[in-house]
């Protein structure tokens, strides 16, 4: 799991030590060419204090070489004879050095600072010639110390700030905790909610880094409860549906029993089997909705177009006076689909044709090789109420027919299901619905 | 008594008309709101069974432009609704009584007869005149405490008359009440039914007011 803090840490820490990282680096740089400068203005100025001890000393070259060492400073806390002194002879003589500098030559004759190699160190030397007194002073440190002293000057920086890092790091965790609560409340308010509760998590009160997640979440919320509502509604409906033709049974139940003439006792009876057969109906269609809603689609399977039709149109019991043509195009058609959910659009398409006329013809053809298309003879659809008649239990104004108001509504939601798509319109050559499902959405 | 029926299922509505027909009441059904509202228009019932989900809207505006009308005909509303709020809302917007689907016939019946007599302003179910009293829940008649056998219809023809005594009523009111516009109306109908009546209730019961009508004689 990601933590946020965990990676606010992080990147606060990393930050953190790259910048303590960047001092160290310059702290290192910026004062090692300032110790160049300090200890090569040294060098100079022991240089040329030596060289007026040689000239106020007169003495003779070679024997004030012991004494030599001790004029010379010493520096404190162990980087003792740091510097080295020696007195050359124009013919190449040593006449004088001081203790612990190399026999060696630190120089040649040039005058002036130099780097030079004696005994495999690394020397920095300060020369002055002098041709009166026939002597060449060089004074001289080991670059070797040098970095010594820059290496303890940036390991004593180092050490404190790597001894804080681990309460630095401390410090950050807690301050990130504090800063995170809000964020924290905001999660426990909403987790502590009863399934039931969509109301809105107020805004107000959190930081504004996270309005659009609360706004998000409100947004979601709205959307499940408008969904619930939805179903709500379904509900209330397929218990009116389903209700109202139990009241008619009953009644009619009723009728039968109570009536002592014969022609109301058998009207009364065949209501009953007409209603027993709407309601079986309904009821197949309601299963059919719930099943569509609950998103179990089938496998899917080659299955051609044409034969599925003639099956639904063997199937569906239609008046003598109404006439089906099933294109025979039709049948070259064989898609991969799940052909259960397509015969559900294609019955339901079927059965709302036939339901709408009294005699006629229906045709089923195809457009594009992928467009099913059905024309009937019916009265077609009042143009305001063509989006309407989608709609789950949508009867339309003036039918008082057998429908359910759920045919089109499960053409619909199956049709989806396939990604396919389903257009109504009337008929523009005559009246009745012209209704097209266009598998090239798929 | 007369009732119109606003229900959108045919065989509810049919098993309906049939079955209160077994009750003496007569029905007109109609199976729209814009229907209903024509009708009401047109006529006077004694009562109004209202289903609420109709195709071109809801019972509950039927109603709410019956009762900005100022008409005060008893409301029945059938409902498949669980909800309690549909029910006060029903009851709350005018409506008298509500049944939920599915409902008894009987019940149905008693509760429109209840309904009428409440209209009517009586307090007691039974139709009483000098010595003739009748009982719609039984379709019975009694004259002077003894039953005397009538038709269905020559039932709906006296309660008619007792319901308001000593008021004309028309033979075209008559023949509504018998038949509603559903039924085809043989004609003299009435006069036979009256002939009848006046067979077994005695010569004076019923008078032929000329021209306008018939009344039950003066009260006793």
């Amino acid at each position: 799991m990601s933590s946020l803090r965990r990676r606010l840490f992080l990147i606060l820490m990393a930050a953190t030590g790259l910048i303590w990282l960047c001092a160290v680096a310059w702290i290192s740089i910026g004062s090692r060419s300032e110790l160049e400068h300090v200890l090569d203005t040294r060098l100079q100025e022991a240089a040329r204090m030596v060289h007026s001890l040689v000239m106020a000393g007169e003495h003779a070259p070679g024997g004030a070489a012991p004494a030599l060492a001790d004029t010379l400073p010493s520096t404190p806390l162990g980087y003792e004879r740091q510097l080295s002194c020696q007195i050359w002879s124009f013919d190449g003589r040593l006449l004088a050095r001081s203790s612990g500098a190399p026999d060696a030559a630190l120089a040649d004759e040039s005058e002036g600072f130099s780097d030079h190699e004696v005994d495999g160190e690394t020397w920095r030397v300060y020369t002055i010639v002098d041709p009166e007194k026939d002597v060449r002073v060089v004074v001289g440190d080991r670059i070797g110390l040098r970095d010594r002293l820059v290496r303890d000057l940036v390991a004593g920086l180092a050490a404190p700030a790597l001894l804080a890092m681990p309460l630095l790091g401390l410090l950050i965790w807690w301050s990130l905790g504090r800063g995170l609560q809000p964020l924290n409340r905001a999660a426990k308010e909403i987790a502590a909610r009863e399934g039931e509760d969509m109301r809105p998590v107020p805004p107000d009160g959190t930081p504004s880094e996270i309005q659009p997640l609360i706004g998000a979440l409100n947004g979601l919320f709205a959307k499940v409860e408008a969904a619930r509502a939805h179903e709500r509604d379904v509900t209330a409906f397929a218990a009116h549906e389903l209700r109202t033709p139990l009241a008619g049974l009953k009644t009619q139940a009723q009728v039968a029993l109570a009536t002592p003439d014969a022609a109301t006792r058998e009207n009364a009876l065949r209501q009953i089997i007409v209603s027993v057969d709407r309601t079986a109906r309904l009821v197949r269609q309601l299963l059919a909705l719930a099943r569509l809603d609950a998103g179990a689609a089938g496998a899917a399977r080659e299955t051609s177009i044409g034969a599925l039709l003639r099956e639904i149109v063997a199937a569906v019991p239609r008046p003598p006076g109404i006439r089906v043509t099933v294109d025979p195009a039709l049948d070259a058609i064989v898609r991969p689909l799940d052909s259960d959910t397509l015969a559900l659009v294609l019955r339901n398409l079927h059965e709302n044709a036939v339901q709408h006329m009294v005699a006629g013809s229906i045709r089923w053809s195809v457009e594009d090789g992928a467009r099913l298309v059905i024309e009937d003879e019916g009265p077609g659809i009042p143009g305001d109420e063509l989006d309407l008649v989608r709609q789950r239990f949508y009867r339309g104004r003036t039918m008082a027919g057998p429908g359910s108001g759920l045919g089109l509504a499960i053409a619909e939601t199956a049709a989806a299901r396939l990604g396919a798509r389903l257009d109504l319109a009337n008929r523009a050559d005559r009246t009745g619905l012209r209704a097209v499902v266009d598998l090239r959405h798929r | 008594m007369r009732i119109l029926l606003v229900e959108d299922d045919p065989v509810l509505a049919d098993g309906i008309r049939a079955g209160l027909a077994l009750a003496g009441l007569t029905v007109d059904a109609v199976t729209n709101c814009a229907d209903a509202q024509a009708a009401l228009a047109g006529a006077r019932f004694d009562a109004l069974v209202l289903d609420l989900m109709l195709p071109d809207g809801s019972g509950l505006d039927v109603l709410a432009a019956l009762r900005a009308r100022r008409d005060a005909t008893p409301v029945l509303l059938l409902t498949a609704l669980d909800e309690t709020t549909d029910r006060v809302r029903g009851l709350d917007g005018g409506a008298d009584d509500y049944l939920g689907k599915p409902f008894d016939l009987d019940e149905l019946a008693a509760r429109l007869r209840a309904l009428a007599r409440r209209g009517g302003g009586r307090a007691s179910p039974l139709l009483t005149h000098g010595g003739l009293t009748l009982d719609p829940a039984t379709l019975s008649v009694s004259l002077a405490g003894h039953a005397v056998p009538v038709s269905r219809r020559e039932f709906a023809v006296l309660a008619m008359l007792m319901e308001r005594p000593g008021v004309i009523r028309s033979r075209g009111e008559l023949e509504e009440r018998l038949y509603g516009w559903q039924e085809e109306i043989e004609s003299n109908t009435v006069e036979v039914y009256v002939h009848n009546l006046r067979a077994k209730l005695g010569r004076d019961a019923i008078e032929t007011v000329r021209g306008l009508g018939y009344r039950l004689r003066g009260a006793a």
